[in-house]
């Protein structure tokens, strides 16, 4: 094949770059797409719901509250909305967190579910449930998310161990994960076993995965975690992409691997704790979302950590929406529908042949 | 360029129980000059490589044009030196094009301060010289080993190092991609005034491209010098344990010729 052919057609450097250059543009834009999806399917998800209040009714509600009865501002502004964005912040939040795991652990399965950070917050929730633990200056409704928050962070903190420690292999940590998995699980079964009927049905419904008890407070919780989080991962963007050439590669261009890691973990932990504490066990965003986001526009994260970011929210509102239209009348518990709304979608990306990026 | 010189004194690196090399001291590697580091398996070279390359802690002392590497972070190892290891990762979803402006992208290098059009032409430009630019576009998880060892290459060479250090580069390749490549290797150094350290296990290939010959058995050195000079029935009966000959060919090159295995010493007590 002569040096100058791009599949047999004769090329210059200029197209190539020209080449390039418009696949950067087409990835912006996919990003933007996702973006307007995202915003599409949160108004649709604000104006579902069992009450009797027409989609337009919820939308002027929402820019003049005025002009509804109080009842039904009540719904709009304290069930609506806060569920709305709960979904969507959980669903980027934990899709993130899935993309840069699997980047860092060189590992496609590698996810907050998968790893075992949700089995621990189920753990730390279950033992606030069931125990009824309180920490004085604690409201008692924040007793079982911060539960939940520690036993994942800790959860992650061990993980991170496993990574410091010297000869350990990225094979390892996640063995290690897997094993957390197990061993939480069986810590919760046992809980439940010992807790009363009435405990029991509250950590049934929370490890479930729900953003029914998404509160105003919750929900700015977790936007400031995103705020906080977001900058840091797009910062190491051009570096994570390195080290999917190999960690040796990666280090020889100057890369501090164990650091960049490290930064990893600890933003990981951050988004997978805080979201799995509010809304519990929600196993498939953390995982797919990456996926999709990775089959629709490659592996140079500045375009996929927003892009994992996204479809995460887009299929958690998704998931909303469908949880409240499946069964008419009935509010499903989310984390069940996530995985009956992700894996047609997941499906259709498999086997639509993947882009040649 | 004369001072443009990387000395290696008194070097150990290896685990913390075993030092794989201990107290290796290196005749000094010239600008412009490619060396060839030889010697059987497990004796050393990817630990002296990555010693070097400061992917590895190690102790001792490596100075290029008189300023010390060791105990140098990552990123400033990161702008003289280039490592190109033996094995690269399969299944990424990146293009080959992409994956070079990565490497550009992945901290700062020499002459920082080039606009990212300068840097994606020079990517461009090393794939051309590389010789795969109409692979530039297709994914990385769609390329042949030998295809990848020589994006691995390009990826090295885009951060135009002063000394680049390459672990066994045509091992996957065919006879006329090795040859480009040494060939490659060999320009590039010359006209960049840049430090090549290549590990080969194909002699012929290290006695014709090398300017000079780094040969070592169990992390000790066991001869250096020019390829006539390092490589005899001599040493490699010491090293590889086998019994040759070296002989000149019509064109004066220098030919290895392997006649036999030598006897281990328990086979020879026996």
């Amino acid at each position: 094949m002569n040096d100058n052919s791009v599949k047999g057609v004769a090329i210059d450097d200029a197209s190539i770059l020209a080449i390039y250059r418009r696949t950067l543009l087409r990835r912006a834009a996919i990003v933007v797409g996702l973006g307007l999806l995202c915003v599409a399917t949160f108004v649709l998800d604000l104006a579902t719901g069992p009450s009797t209040l027409t989609p337009a009714q919820v939308l002027s509600g929402l820019f003049s509250p005025e002009s509804l009865t109080a009842p039904q501002r009540a719904i709009v502004w304290q069930v609506r909305l806060p569920y709305a964005l709960m979904a969507v912040l959980v669903g980027a939040a934990l899709s993130l967190a899935g993309a840069e795991m699997q980047t860092i652990l060189n590992n496609p399965l590698a996810s907050p579910f998968t790893l075992g950070v949700s089995s621990a917050a189920s753990f730390g929730a279950a033992l606030a449930i069931v125990m009824g633990v309180s920490l004085p200056f604690v409201p008692t409704d924040w007793m079982v998310p911060l539960n939940a928050f520690l036993c994942a962070f800790g959860s992650v903190l061990l993980l991170q161990l496993m990574t410091r420690r010297r000869g350990a292999g990225m094979e390892t940590v996640v063995l290690l994960g897997i094993a957390l998995v197990f061993a939480f699980n069986a810590l919760v079964a046992f809980v439940q076993f010992v807790s009363s009927q009435e405990a029991l049905q509250q950590l049934v419904f929370w490890s479930m995965g729900s953003v029914s008890r998404a509160t105003w407070s919750h929900v700015t919780a977790l936007a400031a975690v995103m705020v906080l989080v977001v900058p840091f991962s797009l910062h190491a963007a051009g570096r994570l992409t390195s080290l999917r050439l190999g960690e040796d590669r990666a280090r020889s261009f100057g890369v501090d691997v164990s650091r960049l890691r490290f930064l990893a973990l600890l933003r990981v932990s951050l988004l997978a704790a805080t979201s799995v504490a509010f809304v519990g066990t929600i196993g498939f965003i953390g995982l797919v979302g990456p996926h999709v986001a990775r089959l629709l526009l490659g592996e140079d994260h500045r375009f996929l950590l927003p892009a994992s970011l996204l479809c995460g929210a887009l299929i958690m509102s998704l998931a909303s929406l469908a949880s409240k239209t499946l069964v008419p009348g009935v509010l499903m518990p989310v984390g069940i529908v996530t995985a009956m709304v992700g894996v047609p979608m997941f499906l259709f990306l498999i086997f639509r042949r993947p882009e040649r990026t | 360029m004369a001072d443009a010189v990387l000395q290696v004194r008194g070097l150990s690196a290896g685990y913390r129980d075993r030092k794989v090399i201990q107290d290796l001291s290196l005749p000094a590697f010239e600008a412009g000059n490619v060396y060839s580091l030889v010697g059987p398996n497990g004796a050393g070279k990817s630990t002296l490589m990555r010693a070097l390359a400061g992917l590895q802690p190690a102790s001792g002392s490596v100075t290029l044009a008189g300023c010390e590497l060791i105990g140098r972070s990552l990123s400033e190892h990161a702008k003289e030196i280039t490592y190109m290891p033996q094995t690269l990762p399969q299944g990424v979803a990146l293009s080959v094009l992409e994956s070079v402006i990565s490497a550009l992208h992945a901290s700062p290098i020499g002459d920082v301060g080039l606009s990212r059009h300068s840097l994606e032409q020079r990517a461009v430009a090393v794939l051309k010289r590389v010789g795969i630019i109409h692979l530039a576009l297709d994914s990385l998880g769609q390329l042949s080993g030998g295809q990848r060892q020589l994006v691995s290459l390009a990826q090295s060479l885009v951060r135009e190092p002063r000394v680049l250090l390459l672990d066994e580069p045509i091992s996957a390749l065919d006879l006329q991609h090795q040859l480009r490549v040494m060939k490659m290797v060999h320009a590039l150094s010359r006209e960049r005034g840049m430090i090549s350290l290549v590990v080969l296990h194909d002699l012929q290939a290290a006695a014709r491209w090398s300017d000079g010959i780094v040969m070592m058995s169990r992390g000790q050195l066991i001869a250096s010098g020019t390829p006539g000079v390092a490589i005899t029935p001599q040493t490699l009966a010491q090293v590889y344990g086998v019994r040759a000959r070296i002989e000149h060919c019509s064109q004066g090159m220098l030919q290895i010729l392997v006649d036999d295995v030598l006897p281990t010493a328990e086979e020879t007590t026996a």
